[in-house]
């Protein structure tokens, strides 16, 4: 086993944040906008609802379409590939070992930034939540491009039901991932690795001599 | 023209002095001032509609006809009747009598093509005077023709035709029932200008909204009653009330959208178009064509952009209409929305009377009862009521057999549902009324109410007489007795289009109790919830908000017991 150590490291890379703030930004508009076309609040007009939540859909779409470039060019989709490792002490840790101080069984590496359960929750999101949100959005959408077909208004049905349980999902993941970034080092902490995307992790020394020697500015101390 | 003179007055009946005397309290509690004698129906049928010097001249047509008629020695009269005039028309226009003797104007009669029921008003009963059959005498006054009182009228004459009515420029021109009627009606006919046939006959021209408002703003026996999109307030409309009438801009008139060619024309609401997919046509194409789409198309909000996209998404399901009228009887004209036949007959010194106990927002005051008709209701600013219609109207006549006891008799019915392509969302104003019908035969009746003899309604407030001679001069089977059934029927509601800007705001419909919260059976945004769904996406939502509450929670007390240090950790 190589001897690792640990560094303030730039684990999320600027294109990251910036996929995930935009993101999260997209998500909140989406779901207020939606749920407000779904009748739940009446918080903005009908029309005004339409037009946010379409466009911000649209640039949802547009965002996601690079991200999975982004994530198959840079590797960076390894990181979400299912691992049941440890998966167990993590909700064990969550549930108990957390109220007593115990310490995070996961420790962030460079290749392995996620926890188990984290990991297969962000993998839930996005291949399935995500996917089954834009693509009975885009179906909506474009309603008027099918709705002469033979029981098309059934089909509206089928399509605006698997949108709002999609959307319920997304809702219920987010609240559960929000509060999740309270439980680091600090309540804050999380949001502020979010934010600059420097996190103490154990590098390998070939980790720690590939960065200083390509990517210096990453490396912190 | 026929002048009489004498005021009625009217020989005092013991059996109605008693019946006056049990209703008279009655009476007297709801006419505080406002009781009116006698049976005067013309003053409800107000001269608005009239062309007059003050109208403000049309602000975008010209008339620019080949002709000038008042230069025709044919014209130059004098004439000393309508008939007289017709035939110096006819001598010039010698295909017009054949044309117009085709059409509804002359016939009354409408052969549906699609249902085969024969209807027009020689065979229909509505739900406000019920029927102008067997009562031509006063009905007839909107028949394009002179003198049809009876059977014994003529229509194959083309003398009979009234081209004046139609065309007259002056506003003088003006027609009186073809029959005398009860001596209690004999107002209608006194002080009358007299008529200048010359000067009319020289004036003529296209007809414009007052020619068809004449008897078209008058349906129903009074301005705007029936149909609540179309009253004397179109004579001259402001932009806020119809966007194409307008007169001081588009000022268009009736025929402007009911294209006609051959005295025919297009738009009727027994058989209507409800959804026009041949849209806007080409010189040389289609143009005897009532709808918007025919001028507009069916991508009719201009654009090329989300909200262009999204409205012209509804024009396949959803009537033009049905967001760009949002209500109707705007014109400070009201409509008349219920009726109650049941307490007619009321008297007042053994005299008919009226109370008008309903001010409309032009300032008129308008009968909320009347001997002759009994009770109404009005409505002004009306949101009309939503249905899918397919655009044929099927309707309850004098032979169909009905359950009185299955709820209000439809008058008129019709189908349409989401699933057909031919059917839209249409607006329409229900009226709802309470009249007599054949309670041995549950058939609507033919009532004999106008006439110059002891049988008429309009005279004797006798039900069970004018029923029976309604139904035997026309030869209809009845059981000899009637009873009071309630009725609804249904209007299309087309004119009386809003600017752009008063049209619907999405959330009129796309809300949970919005305009179409009662059409089912379809997937609307806004609208629909998803039953079970709903409730287990927020017990989700709400449960994951417990979840995170009680965890957080219990690491803040631990927090504070010191086992933790994370809630005061340092950087």
């Amino acid at each position: 086993m190589a001897k690792r150590e640990q560094h303030a490291v730039t684990i999320y890379t600027r294109y990251e944040r910036f996929w995930h703030w935009s993101q999260a930004a997209l998500i909140f508009l989406l779901a207020i906008t939606g749920f407000g076309l779904h009748g739940t609040h009446d918080l903005l007009p009908f029309d005004k609802g339409v037009m946010l939540h379409t466009f911000a859909a649209l640039g949802l779409i547009l965002l996601w379409i690079f991200t999975t470039f982004w994530n198959f060019t840079t590797g960076n989709w390894r990181q979400f590939l299912p691992n049941t490792k440890g998966l167990f002490a993590v909700i064990r840790y969550y549930a108990w070992g957390i109220l007593f101080g115990e310490d995070h069984p996961h420790k962030k590496t460079l290749r392995r930034k996620q926890n188990a359960l984290q990991g297969l929750a962000y993998l839930t999101f996005m291949v399935l939540i995500g996917p089954a949100l834009w693509f009975t959005g885009i179906i909506y959408l474009f309603y008027d491009l099918w709705n002469e077909i033979p029981g098309a208004a059934d089909g509206l049905f089928w399509v605006a039901f698997l949108h709002t349980a999609a959307a319920f999902l997304m809702v219920t993941f987010v609240i559960i991932h929000i509060y999740m970034t309270t439980t680091g080092k600090t309540p804050l902490h999380y949001i502020k690795t979010m934010i600059s995307g420097v996190e103490r992790v154990e590098l390998t020394e070939v980790e720690r001599a590939y960065l200083a020697e390509e990517h210096p500015e990453r490396l912190k101390e | 023209m026929i002048m009489i003179k004498q005021r009625w007055v009217g020989p005092i009946f013991p059996l109605l002095a008693l019946l006056l005397a049990s209703l008279l309290s009655q009476a007297e509690a709801r006419a505080t001032e406002a009781v009116e004698l006698g049976i005067t129906e013309y003053a409800d049928t107000s001269q608005a509609h009239r062309v007059s010097p003050g109208d403000p001249p049309a602000a975008v047509r010209v008339n620019n006809s080949t002709a000038d008629h008042a230069e025709f020695k044919e014209l130059r009269g004098p004439f000393s009747s309508g008939p007289e005039v017709t035939r110096a028309c006819l001598d010039c226009h010698n295909q017009a009598g054949h044309q117009f003797m085709q059409g509804i104007h002359w016939t009354w009669e409408y052969k549906h093509p699609v249902t085969g029921q024969l209807l027009g008003k020689k065979h229909l009963v509505n739900n406000f005077c019920t029927n102008a059959r067997g009562n031509e005498g006063m009905c007839a006054q909107c028949h394009a023709g002179y003198g049809w009182k009876d059977d014994s009228f003529d229509f194959s004459n083309q003398d009979n035709i009234d081209c004046l009515v139609c065309h007259d420029a002056t506003g003088s021109y003006y027609r009186t029932p073809n029959s005398k009627g009860n001596a209690a009606c004999s107002i209608m006919f006194e002080d009358k200008p007299e008529l200048d046939l010359a000067k009319v006959a020289q004036s003529v021209a296209l007809p414009s909204r007052s020619n068809c408002g004449t008897c078209h703003f008058y349906g129903g026996g009074g301005d705007g009653v029936k149909h609540g999109d179309m009253d004397s307030s179109l004579k001259q409309p402001d932009k806020a009330l119809d966007v194409h009438m307008d007169a001081h801009g588009l000022d268009f008139g009736c025929t402007e959208c009911h294209q006609g060619e051959g005295h025919q024309w297009s738009g009727s609401r027994y058989h209507l178009e409800a959804r026009d997919n041949a849209g806007t046509g080409k010189p040389g194409q289609r143009r005897q064509v009532a709808t918007c789409e025919s001028c507009h198309g069916d991508t009719p909000h201009p654009g090329n952009h989300l909200k262009a996209l999204k409205l012209n998404g509804h024009t396949d399901r959803v009537a033009c209409q049905t967001c760009h009228i949002p209500t109707f009887a705007r014109g400070g004209v009201a409509t008349k929305t219920d009726w109650a036949w049941r307490t007619a007959g009321r008297l007042k010194d053994g005299e008919g009377f009226k109370l008008k106990e309903y001010t409309q927002g032009n300032g008129e005051h308008r009968a909320t009862y009347k001997s002759i008709k009994g009770d109404f209701k009005y409505g002004e600013n009306l949101k009309p009521s939503y249905a899918w219609f397919d655009g044929v109207m099927n309707y309850t006549t004098i032979d169909t057999k009905f359950d009185p006891q299955a709820g209000a008799v439809k008058i008129n019915a019709f189908s349409g549902a989401h699933d057909d392509p031919d059917s839209r969302i249409w607006p329409f104003k229900q009226m709802h009324t309470t009249q007599p019908y054949d309670k041995g035969n549950n058939t609507l009746v033919y009532m004999h109410l106008w006439g110059d003899d002891a049988d008429a309604y309009w005279g004797n407030y006798d039900f069970g007489r004018a029923i029976k001679v309604g139904m035997e001069k026309n030869g209809k089977p009845y059981s000899g007795e009637y009873g009071f059934v309630e009725t609804v029927s249904y209007w299309p509601i087309t004119h009386m289009v809003a600017p752009r800007e008063d049209a619907l705001a999405c959330a009129e419909c796309h809300a949970r109790e919005g305009r179409l919260s009662e059409l089912r059976g379809f997937y609307m945004p806004g609208r629909d919830g998803f039953g079970w769904l709903d409730m287990l996406g927020y017990l989700a939502v709400i449960g994951a908000l417990l979840l995170v509450l009680g965890h957080a929670v219990v690491r803040m007390v631990m927090c504070k017991k010191r086992v933790t240090e994370h809630c005061r950790g340092e950087e």
